[in-house]
């Protein structure tokens, strides 16, 4: 009896100590998982933070209408970031709106009509594309698109140059390097994230539904625009938002190409200039004081920007959710 | 975007670890990059004459002036020459280490490498955008028995920050001054018109890729690649050709002597035979090194170039510095002192 009870006993504390392990391995785990949360945010703020700091001097010196501000002149000790503002919008809208149709082009075919033999190779093909890195679809994009473009494409949309108010938008700078074919590039290496996303949530789409449809007698077409893409669209707004962001903060590629002019011009084929663009291509040359703080506040406006962009695309989520 | 941080941070760590791994009888430096082939050689021939290396960053003049005020590095060589006020701030003294030229290149149908002549006016006015096409009565009149096409000029610049660029706009600002009150003369400067590529071989791939295309490079750049390079008009009104003699006539009609702390711009120089945007790189060093046993090696390593390294530096196509101004340098070595004594002593 004795004997029993101390064996039990030992079980009994024995159980306990297993219990208490494990609750302090679930404590030791959940404290780790704050730490790797807390540390997220501690960097994110981190950064906000150094850059208000470093940008302070120019912050506190043009204020707002940096913003506004065309001029970037060391020698005048003026410098306004609407130029890169505007390249880095323009380009990244000219992105989408090559890139959109054209991924979702490619996400459809897929799903949709591809036969099942291609539909691996072409899949891996567009994943590929975006294991390319940057730097090589910039060289790329400076030795090979860029010349192809002035020799054979812009001359043909120059001849649009005479027609009034959109010829504005069509001279011919005679360089390869421009906006257009920045706008290019970065349209080329949105395509796989936002086809590969795409695909993904249209693949979502129930087998049942859209086998209805068709029972129904539906055509592919109807059957995409009315049952794929409506049922598919808080994925697809995802899609395009991550494609969004990539191009904005695009560096090397665009510095390649875009031709790095603070001149704001009306025409596509004109050198620009964008945010990222700037900053990598003046930092290492500027001058401690306002040309610096400058450039760092530039890269305080791009994180804005991409804030900005992520927060309407959470905005769009929950509203089609809701819907 | 990620793959350029990282590898910028790989490049940051790299050079890190090579400065924490240098041996103490390593030179270590950082700057120029128009001084960089020149520098490397020498370093060679340096290291197997006396086994002491050197370690130079070409990593811009800018950063190299940042680094050596920090100093991180020993000496920092830059292609623009500092004031008297930023050379008083930081104690620093600068004395001229190289010297070579810069050269306007072209691509226009029809005209042969060489086949072009332009001068300082000219030039400022095809940068300022106000000369726009090549048959420019301006550019004719230079070239009147070239037959110039109707085609607009392509303007190419350098997008980063370099001292070519400062040397270049020196000489153009010489030619305006329209250019030099609302331009000025900088490592980058607010251009008015045309496309900027990044580095040399971005400004020369341009050119050579664009059709009616104008940009401006380092003379060694220019050989090595056989670009199409102008002839130029020179403050004489003679023409004369991009060469290592006209570089070298430049150099000698510089009035080094009554320049203070060796702030001297050699572009648009005097002489029939001087090339007009010839260009310098100097060496910055403290006045009152920290390390002064650092600071001795390296003048050493200064002091048997400009002796022994003429041969070496024509080989790259720069023009090394005149004896005569030599002497003016290592006479003004005495202000370099750790303790009150002179660090570097004449052998």
């Amino acid at each position: 009896m004795a004997v029993t009870t101390s064996t039990y006993a030992a079980q009994d504390s024995a159980g306990s100590a297993k219990a208490r392990s494990v609750v302090l391995q679930d404590r030791i785990f959940f404290y780790m998982t704050v730490a790797s949360a807390v540390l997220v945010v501690l960097v994110l703020v981190g950064v906000m933070v150094s850059l208000v700091i470093g940008a302070w001097p120019a912050l506190s010196h043009s204020g707002l209408s940096f913003l506004w501000t065309e001029r970037w002149s060391k020698k005048a000790q003026i410098f306004g970031a609407l130029a890169p503002i505007y390249g880095t919008i323009v380009t990244s809208i000219i992105a989408m709106i090559i890139g959109i149709p054209v991924s979702f082009g490619i996400a459809i075919f897929l799903t949709e009509l591809c036969p099942q033999a291609l539909r691996r190779p072409i899949g891996v093909a567009v994943e590929l594309l975006a294991g390319i890195p940057s730097i090589i679809y910039g060289l790329w994009g400076f030795f090979y698109l860029a010349p192809w473009l002035a020799q054979h494409f812009q001359p043909v949309f120059g001849v649009l140059a005479n027609v009034p108010v959109v010829g504005a938008l069509f001279v011919d700078s005679g360089s390869g390097l421009n906006l257009f074919t920045a706008s290019l590039i970065l349209a080329i290496m949105v395509l796989p994230f936002i086809t590969s996303i795409t695909r993904d949530v249209f693949q979502t789409v129930p087998t049942l539904l859209r086998e209805s449809a068709y029972g129904m007698g539906m055509t592919t077409w109807e059957v995409v625009r009315s049952i794929v893409i409506p049922y598919s669209r808080v994925g697809l707004v995802g899609g395009v938002m991550l494609g969004l962001g990539r191009a904005l903060g695009e560096t090397m590629a665009v510095t390649f190409v875009i031709g790095n002019s603070h001149n704001i011009s009306a025409s596509l084929f004109d050198p620009a200039t964008t945010i990222s663009a700037t900053i990598a291509n003046e930092f290492a040359e500027a001058d401690p004081g306002l040309f610096t703080a400058s450039l760092l506040e530039l890269g305080l406006v791009l994180s804005i920007i991409t804030f900005i962009v992520l927060a309407l695309a959470k905005w769009l989520l929950v509203r089609g959710e809701i819907k | 975007m990620k793959l350029a941080l990282l590898a910028g941070c790989a490049a940051a760590v790299m050079s890190l670890a090579t400065v924490g791994s240098a041996l103490a009888a390593d030179i270590t430096g950082a700057g120029s990059t128009f001084i960089y082939p020149v520098f490397s050689k020498w370093a060679d021939a340096y290291k197997a004459k006396t086994g002491n290396g050197l370690n130079y960053q070409s990593i811009g003049s800018g950063a190299g002036i940042k680094q050596v005020e920090a100093k991180t590095v020993t000496f920092g060589a830059t292609d623009k020459p500092l004031s008297d006020d930023e050379l008083t701030k930081n104690g620093l003294v600068q004395f001229p280490m190289i010297q070579g030229g810069i050269v306007p290149i072209f691509n226009i149908d029809g005209v042969k490498p060489g086949g072009l002549v332009l001068d300082a006016p000219t030039l400022a006015g095809i940068y300022q955008g106000k000369i726009k096409k090549w048959d420019d009565a301006a550019i004719k009149a230079l070239n009147p028995s070239v037959t110039l096409p109707s085609a607009p000029i392509v303007v190419v610049h350098r997008a980063d920050g370099s001292g070519t660029t400062f040397n270049f706009t020196n000489y153009l600002g010489q030619g305006s001054q329209d250019w030099s009150d609302n331009i000025g003369a900088d490592t980058t400067v607010e251009w008015p018109t045309g496309v900027g590529a990044k580095g040399s071989d971005g400004v020369a791939n341009t050119v050579k890729q664009t059709k009616g295309a104008i940009g401006y490079v380092e003379y060694a750049y220019a050989a090595q690649n056989s670009l199409a390079y102008a002839d130029m008009k020179n403050a004489a009104g003679k023409v004369v050709e991009p060469s290592l003699d006209s570089f070298a006539a430049a150099a000698s009609n510089a009035d080094w002597k009554n320049a203070k702390n060796f702030n001297l711009v050699i572009t648009n120089q005097p002489g029939d035979a001087s090339w007009p945007i010839a260009a310098s790189t100097w060496v910055l060093i403290h006045a009152q090194p920290s390390d002064a046993a650092a600071a001795g090696e390296a003048l050493k390593f200064f002091d048997w170039a400009y002796k022994n390294g003429k041969d070496d530096a024509k080989a790259l196509d720069y023009v090394a510095i005149p004896d005569s101004v030599v002497t003016l340098i290592e006479a003004s070595w005495a202000n370099i002192t750790s303790g009150g004594k002179p660090v570097f002593a004449a052998q």
